[in-house]
């Protein structure tokens, strides 16, 4: 066997240093750890890095909403409903577009690009806090069940059988339904409601995903090694098993954002999602979905208060879905062409 | 297999037990009855209320009567107890119908395919039919020309299709298509002519159809590696024998087992697709239901798309033994 000539300092700073003499072995790069390997495969995926632009660019646009958007999204301009958007001489209502109102207005004379720029914060929200409970509970619980085994284990297994077959947006417009004039329902506009449907439903999946990493790694040799030296229970899940599940939990994460905006947009569309607001101090305006069912109604009069969210949601879903498999293919390259 | 397939089955009937349990609990949390929260009609008055409540059995506990005689003669057991027996309770909304006869039962003297549950299932199968016969050449000649024009075209439809929601699809489609070009008419449609069925098919049947291609695509990709398609290819067998009965055959076996979830998906998921067609399905009933808080109409469709998901994860174990014969399902 070959016996390692250089000493500790050395190799972790030597780009050529010599580690085998007798198989001359030239060590020709820095060693790269994972993140390094995966951030390299990551950066030469062309559609996941534009992706990544747009939603950068979403999260500017959400977060700074107020000095974005042109106009007061709740102002009121009267005598100036169904405004065409700026590029037509005449519109369905046989109103001329105004520069001023790039995407035109709503029936009560509203800005519908304003509103759609405040719509993103909904999106993005709901994107951003459900993934975190779910991150909390999915890997938590997951780490528990895989590492325990036994009574924990069935239990999470087979609450999470039933979840499974409940078909996911008939339990979340039942809870919507059911829940939102009561307490709960009421906070936030009914987001608070919404986050919680979201999470019950999705944190399980990532617990299964932990569960089945744990179980394969707890059988490895350098578990094994951790618990020969003394290390506890919580030191060996904190510091041996979970940095190893990272990548997958990294992409079920990002690939169930997608998933949250588009129920948001669905259950705004049937009247389940955020309630629009009225008043001016409220962060959440109104959301994406909400401004669809808005549009439904209009689809004749001003065709584009009904496109304008539609594109908005299948832009950030498309780029979300994107950077979801660019981090896939970058974490795990035994996945790639999938 | 016979006893895996009867355990499946058997294990559908705690599943089901829970989302009943699940939807009635919910369903009983919100603030009201039925009778009082159609804001659009004349309220009931309270000796009314107090009658219809006996009739449908709306005074009797929510789930253990403990007031003496049968405990189980409470709302939810007597739920249960009824749609074992195919009786899904009367409608809130649609007096004098039962939930079970406003899905089933089609128009006097019309076949079950008439009824609001085979309307659905048919625009299902419609969609289903354009996602396979679309999809599987689609990713077939994507796999074949590989990095080609064609190639990166199927790519990008599927990604669209895996990732925007059909119902945003629909809007893009029918502004730009129908109010844009005039080449169809939106509201109104006459759904016993087959031209009327194509847009709704087609968008329901996107997302699927994006799946299919992307499916066939990469198992196509894997297959092609494998040692016996050079062996065939070594032997001198034409490019097309090769394809059809060396490729194809293997590359098809998951394509073939999503089928079935895929109908239930598409059954189960039309729902906006209807609403915003005026399609005269479950799904649209469905919706109705729901902003008119008919209990009865929420839980008889909940279940049946609960049963219908559930089934449909049971054909993809049993397909996945019959076409793969190194899976084996009892153990």
């Amino acid at each position: 066997m070959a016996v390692q000539t250089t000493t500790a300092a050395q190799t972790t700073t030597a780009h050529t240093t010599t580690i085998d003499a007798g198989a001359a072995l030239v060590l020709s790069r820095p060693p790269r750890s994972l993140w390094r390997d995966a951030w390299a495969r990551f950066s030469k995926n062309k559609m996941a890095i534009i992706a990544a632009l747009v939603l950068v660019i979403f999260a500017t646009i959400a977060i700074f909403a107020p000095l974005i958007a042109p106009h007061d999204p709740l102002k009121i301009y009267d005598g100036k409903g169904y405004l065409p958007p700026a590029w037509e001489a005449k519109g369905p209502t046989g109103k001329a577009g105004d520069p001023q109102y790039l995407l035109g207005t709503d029936s009560l004379g509203r800005d519908v690009l304003s509103r759609v720029i405040y719509g993103a914060r909904v999106s993005l929200v709901v994107g951003i806090i459900p993934v975190i409970v779910v991150l909390l509970l999915g890997v938590i619980v997951g780490l528990i069940a895989g590492y325990m085994g036994g009574k924990v284990d069935n239990l999470t297994m087979r609450f999470g059988d039933v979840l499974y077959a409940f078909p996911d947006l008939l339990f979340f417009i039942i809870v919507m339904t059911a829940l939102r004039d009561s307490a709960v329902g009421q906070l936030m506009n009914g987001l608070v409601l919404l986050f919680v449907a979201l999470s019950i439903v999705s944190w399980i999946g990532l617990a299964r995903i932990v569960r089945g990493q744990v179980l394969s790694l707890k059988e490895k040799e350098f578990v094994e090694a951790g618990k020969m030296v003394g290390a506890g229970h919580s030191r060996i899940m904190g510091k041996h098993i979970l940095p190893n599940c990272l990548g997958p939990i990294i992409v079920y994460s990002a690939l169930r954002i997608p998933g949250f905006i588009i129920t948001e947009a669905v259950l705004g569309y049937l009247g389940l999602g955020l309630r629009p607001s009225t008043d001016s101090k409220d962060i959440f305006i109104t959301s994406w979905g909400a401004l669809m069912l808005d549009g439904q109604s209009a689809i004749n009069a001003q065709p584009w208060l009904l496109l304008s969210p539609a594109i908005a949601v299948a832009i950030v879903v498309l780029a979300f879905n994107f950077v979801g498999d660019g981090l896939r293919d970058a974490l795990d390259p035994r996945l790639r062409d999938r | 297999m016979t006893t895996y397939i009867v355990r499946r089955l058997l294990w559908m009937i705690p599943t089901l037990f829970f989302v009943a349990l699940i939807t009635f609990v919910l369903m009983h949390a919100t603030p009201g009855g039925p009778w009082d929260r159609d804001l659009s009609a004349r309220q009931v008055d309270a000796r009314t209320q107090e009658l219809l409540n006996k009739e449908f059995g709306l005074d009797k506990p929510l789930f253990i009567n403990t007031e003496g005689g049968n405990p189980l003669d409470s709302q939810f057991f007597n739920y249960i107890g009824g749609a074992l027996q195919g009786n899904l309770g009367p409608s809130y909304r649609q007096r004098g119908l039962n939930v079970e006869d406003i899905l089933f039962k089609p128009p006097e003297g019309k076949p079950f395919w008439d009824s609001k549950f085979g309307y659905s299932l048919r625009l299902g199968l419609v969609s289903l039919a354009f996602a396979i016969l679309f999809g599987i050449p689609l990713g077939v000649i994507g796999a074949l020309r590989r990095n080609t024009f064609i190639d990166y075209l199927s790519l990008m439809i599927s990604t669209i299709g895996i990732s925007v929601p059909n119902f945003v699809l629909a809007i893009l489609l029918i502004i730009l298509v129908a109010s844009k070009l005039k080449l169809i008419k939106i509201v109104q449609q006459d759904w016993s002519s087959p031209g009327a069925w194509v847009v709704p098919a087609v968008i329901l049947g996107f997302g699927t159809f994006a799946f299919i291609t992307r499916l066939t695509r990469s198992q196509m990709l894997e297959v092609m590696q494998q040692d016996y398609v050079r062996t065939a290819r070594a032997k001198g067998l034409s490019s097309r024998v090769v394809v059809a009965r060396h490729m194809l055959r293997n590359a098809l076996i998951p394509v073939v087992t999503i089928i079935g979830p895929a109908l239930a998906g598409l059954v189960v998921g039309s729902f906006i697709i209807e609403q915003m067609f005026s399609f005269p399905g479950t799904g649209r009933e469905f919706v109705q239901s729901i902003s008119r808080r008919d209990y009865s109409m929420i839980m008889g469709t909940t279940l049946l798309y609960a049963a219908l998901v559930a089934l449909a994860n049971l054909t993809v174990d049993i397909t996945y033994a019959f076409l793969d014969p190194r899976i084996k399902l009892d153990k």
